[in-house]
């Protein structure tokens, strides 16, 4: 294929946004919740007898704040993505401009 | 039975006062018997130190690999802290522990997915510390050795089919590892082992199939842009790989 790169990278993150969208949109009566909240309603059906043995030792205050340090980790890594791709395009730029006033 | 009684209402008055209460998909706090945590935590123990031991090698030899290796760590960050939907009807995250595992290997990916689960263990009550040492085990252990063998078997064929299978793979896997130490943890009264393997690879491996795409095509976004811009930012893959 003779796209431009970055044409193809915006189809190929169209495609990650399908994959998410379209169980939203056709499962309309799901509830979406954890995989590991339904492990845990497993095991309750496996062993009924099972109580678990520790605890968290902080729970997130609310469902809301849980997002928040969701975020909050999600932004981390987006900001030092974002950081390197401006360190290096920023970096070929210089060295381009360098070389073309030679 | 009064206690369970108490335990289940709490459980239900927690669910109606958090009615966004989101789940992950690590293995809970407390959901392993004490004798499977201790068994995950000292297996996963010497991966830990030999993956500490590999990055403080590799940064000697050349320091511009911390860049790429604070990248990679970073991608993991993301990953991890994106909660999909999927076509089961509920929610995963991926992993984003096969971009590190196909450029450095898997050991230091041990470390990096150490950081991330006690960040969400400690944080966010998602995963645990008494399961850190399975969960280790299956994202940053399992994950990381099944991208790294994948990688090398396909990467003489085409490199982006070669990522994204690593990736993908690592992903899916995780969760495949996951749902075995669940099930011999919990065996199913009437059909044992096996009986729970079904009934948790349902949940958590089927779940994580279209999500293993999406990290398959994620990692090779970033892996090309990663190779692309090698001249700017000093690292060396050659030497990695």
């Amino acid at each position: 294929m003779n796209l431009k790169k970055s044409t193809k990278n915006i189809l190929l993150i169209l495609v990650v946004v399908l994959l998410a969208a379209v169980p939203l949109l056709v499962l309309k009566d799901a509830e979406f919740s954890g995989a590991d909240g339904q492990a845990e309603e497993a095991i309750t059906e496996i062993n009924p007898d099972y109580e678990p043995w520790f605890s968290p030792l902080i729970e997130p205050a609310s469902g809301e704040i849980e997002s928040l340090l969701f975020s909050l980790q999600a932004a981390i890594g987006a900001g030092f993505i974002g950081y390197f791709i401006g360190y290096v395009k920023g970096k070929r730029e210089v060295e381009q401009k360098v070389l073309n006033d030679k | 039975m009064k206690k369970r009684f108490i335990l289940s209402g709490a459980f239900i008055s927690v669910m109606l006062l958090l009615p966004n209460y989101a789940f992950g998909m690590h293995i809970m706090e407390g959901f392993l018997p004490a004798g499977w945590a201790m068994f995950w935590s000292v297996f996963s123990l010497p991966f830990i130190i030999l993956g500490i031991r590999t990055i403080s090698k590799t940064f000697k030899e050349n320091p511009n690999q911390k860049l790429l290796f604070a990248l990679v760590t970073a991608f993991m960050f993301i990953l991890s802290a994106l909660k999909m939907p999927s076509v089961t009807g509920s929610t995963s995250h991926p992993t984003g522990a096969g971009l590190g595992a196909i450029l450095f290997g898997p050991l230091p990916m041990a470390v990096s997915g150490l950081i991330v689960l006690l960040f969400q263990a400690l944080l966010l009550a998602h995963g645990g510390i008494s399961t850190l040492g399975a969960n280790v085990f299956s994202m940053a252990i399992v994950g990381p050795f099944v991208a790294t063998f994948i990688y090398k078997l396909l990467k003489g064929t085409n490199k982006k089919v070669a990522v994204f299978l690593a990736a993908a793979l690592a992903d899916l896997l995780t969760y495949v590892v996951t749902s075995i130490q669940l099930a011999v943890a919990h065996p199913d009264a009437v059909s044992g082992v096996m009986g729970s393997l079904t009934k948790f690879l349902s949940i958590f491996a089927i779940t994580q199939i279209p999500l293993a795409i999406a990290e398959g095509i994620l990692t090779v976004i970033v892996y090309e842009l990663i190779v692309n811009y090698q001249k700017e930012g000093g690292y060396e893959l050659e030497k990695i790989n």
